[in-house]
């Protein structure tokens, strides 16, 4: 500064004053939004560990082998593992083919009348909607109305409509990023709509659709909230062998130990934490491999 | 001819059902929608049957499972309120100051890095944070001050504010993004700092974005179940006071659901009546938030 202004024989020693000060609040501004951000990854990594400390110890062959028990170092979450791996095979049944619908059908079909209007709205709120207010849904149509008492069934169509949203806008993203000349192209070959969609739409978003469904479904594997409403039990000695059947999943039976006061089982709840995270990881890991790999340049 | 007329045909049909099929793939979001509201609305009714609605707003005690019973929200609704205010008292400063570092300082590389691992904490399941907030915040609460319970709705707010920071640091990021090169280089041209120019272009000209954000951000506060559940217990009370144990209404709404509740009974009705009362606050939010970024959004060129 003093070098560039002296050529005009003035210097504005007010002026100078205030810039340096002003380039100092620049800086203590500059490192509190830094600081803002480290907040956020320092509680991250004291989180997990946090929990690695309380739950390595504990995770074993036994653990993962054995049912629930009233003394902390017998129990196991097998029934609960079990339980989340039959709840997210059928909710993804349910949420995908039916998500992935609705995205074709807005994205390729939908013109512009009330019906899509009111389509585009009600799922952009219903994707702001609180878990625990499916749960009500679910214990209200699924368990009593259609009578599915607390079965995994009910508790898989429940997290399918909760996830249902992410699933469609995930996949009119995908669908939308297919440029519109393969679609003439097919046309201009007597293709119909729907043989357009099936073999180049489709194929082409297959990656995008199948990683938002990836994330959606790691989603509802976490999620806890809606299945007690639905009552997904926290003590079973069994894993489930038909949709019919009660169940509990890893979320659940991750709550129901914290909730206890012995100290043994929130280190089983740590443990348990380990599980559904390692699990959490894969999918997501698998969600991003997919997308590295398929994902195409137009 | 024929038979391609019959092929055609065919065809066409094959077309015709295929839409409607995909139409109906549709329809099922708005079926939930229906039977979302439908279900409130019946169990509500049926609750206020019992409970006159002036109670349930103004009494100022919530005891339906006790012998003497009274039915008003408030206790709850405070809980909810508080909770939800003290998170956004942590998200706001938080996910804006990530906002602005990762819009306007952050080196390449360092915002590779940030950037996905702030997603990483919006995909971290809540019941793993209820864990967090109990097992590790209150400790340290109460090692600062000692009459801290060990249920208290500081502990489950602080985290819940760690938990919607990253949405807030997110949306008001694309809001930032969205400003246009032209303001910035202006604003600098005339030779601003880039403080000046962060606080007196960018985020005024992003603020209906920002808005928006706080408001979505809110709304999943109130929304937030398994973290006030865990951590800031099942003590229904009328207090200001963030050290105490208090319930909010999506915990109140899971207690119900733990305990052994036939269906038809009251202390059933009561939780569709407080989902009812949760529905409405946090649909209004989110047409709240959708009306600002619509109504205030700076447009340019």
């Amino acid at each position: 500064m003093s070098a560039g202004a002296p050529q005009t024989g003035f210097r504005d020693e007010a002026f100078e004053r205030r810039l340096s000060a002003r380039h100092r609040r620049g800086d203590l501004y500059r490192w509190l939004c830094f600081a803002a951000a480290a907040v956020g990854v320092i509680t991250l990594a004291a989180l997990l560990l946090d929990v690695l400390h309380d739950g390595l110890s504990r995770l074993s062959p036994q653990f993962l082998s054995s049912f629930p028990s009233r003394r902390p170092d017998e129990a196991g979450i097998k029934a609960a593992l079990w339980g989340s791996i039959w709840m997210i095979s059928l909710t993804a049944l349910m949420a995908f083919p039916l998500g992935v619908g609705a995205a074709v059908y807005l994205e390729e079909y939908a013109s512009n009348n009330w019906l899509n209007r009111l389509l585009e709205v009600n799922i952009a709120n219903l994707a702001g909607v609180p878990s625990i207010v499916y749960g009500l849904l679910g214990l209200g149509v699924f368990v009593r109305f259609f009578g599915l008492g607390r079965s995994v069934l009910s508790g898989a169509a429940t997290m399918a409509l909760l996830i249902l949203p992410v699933i469609i806008i995930a996949s009119r993203e995908a669908i939308r990023a297919v440029p519109r000349s393969i679609r003439e192209a097919s046309y201009a070959l007597g293709a119909t709509r729907w043989q357009t969609i099936r073999h180049h739409v489709l194929p082409s978003a297959f990656a995008g659709i199948l990683t938002g469904t990836i994330l959606a479904l790691s989603r509802a594997i976490g999620e806890t909230a809606p299945l007690i409403m639905i009552g997904a039990l926290t003590f079973i000695a069994f894993t489930p062998v038909s949709v019919f059947d009660p169940f509990t999943a890893l979320p659940i039976q991750i709550f129901n130990w914290v909730s206890r006061p012995q100290p043994g089982f929130h280190v089983n709840a740590a443990a348990g934490i380990l599980v559904l995270l390692a699990v959490l990881l894969a999918m997501n890991s698998a969600a991003i491999l997919l997308r590295n790999k398929f994902q195409r340049k137009w | 001819m024929a038979v391609l007329t019959r092929s055609r045909r065919a065809e066409r049909l094959r077309e015709g059902v295929i839409q409607g099929a995909l139409l109906a793939c549709g329809v099922v979001s708005i079926l939930t929608t229906v039977g979302i509201v439908a279900v409130l609305i019946v169990e509500t009714l049926a609750f206020f049957r019992e409970v006159p609605i002036v109670d349930f707003l103004t009494d100022t005690q919530w005891t339906p499972l006790f012998a003497e019973k009274h039915f008003g929200i408030l206790p709850l609704l405070n809980a909810t309120l508080l909770t939800s205010v003290l998170a956004m008292v942590v998200a706001l400063p938080l996910g804006l100051g990530s906002a602005v570092y990762l819009n306007e300082y952050a080196p390449g590389r360092v915002r590779s890095v940030l950037k996905p691992l702030l997603e990483v904490l919006a995909g971290i399941p809540t019941v793993v944070y209820g864990y967090f907030a109990l097992l590790f915040v209150t400790p340290i609460l109460r090692a600062i001050v000692p009459e801290t319970q060990i249920f208290n709705a500081l502990s489950a707010s602080i985290v819940m504010g760690i938990m919607i920071l990253p949405m807030v640091s997110s949306l008001s990021e694309d809001a930032m993004n969205a400003v246009p090169v032209s303001l910035r280089e202006a604003s600098q041209a005339l030779g601003a700092t880039r403080f000046e120019t962060s606080t007196r272009v960018v985020i005024p000209a992003a603020l209906s974005g920002i808005a928006a954000s706080f408001i979505l951000a809110i709304s999943r506060a109130i929304g937030e179940t398994m973290i006030v559940t865990i951590a800031a217990g099942q003590m229904p009370r009328l207090s200001w006071n963030p050290l105490e144990a208090m319930e909010t209404m999506t915990a109140y709404i899971v207690q119900v659901s733990l305990g052994d509740t036939p269906a038809g009974t009251l202390a059933y009705k009561t939780i569709f009546a407080v989902g009812m009362a949760l529905f409405v606050i946090t649909l209004l939010l989110n047409f709240l938030s959708q009306w600002f970024v619509r109504r205030f959004r700076e447009v340019y060129e």
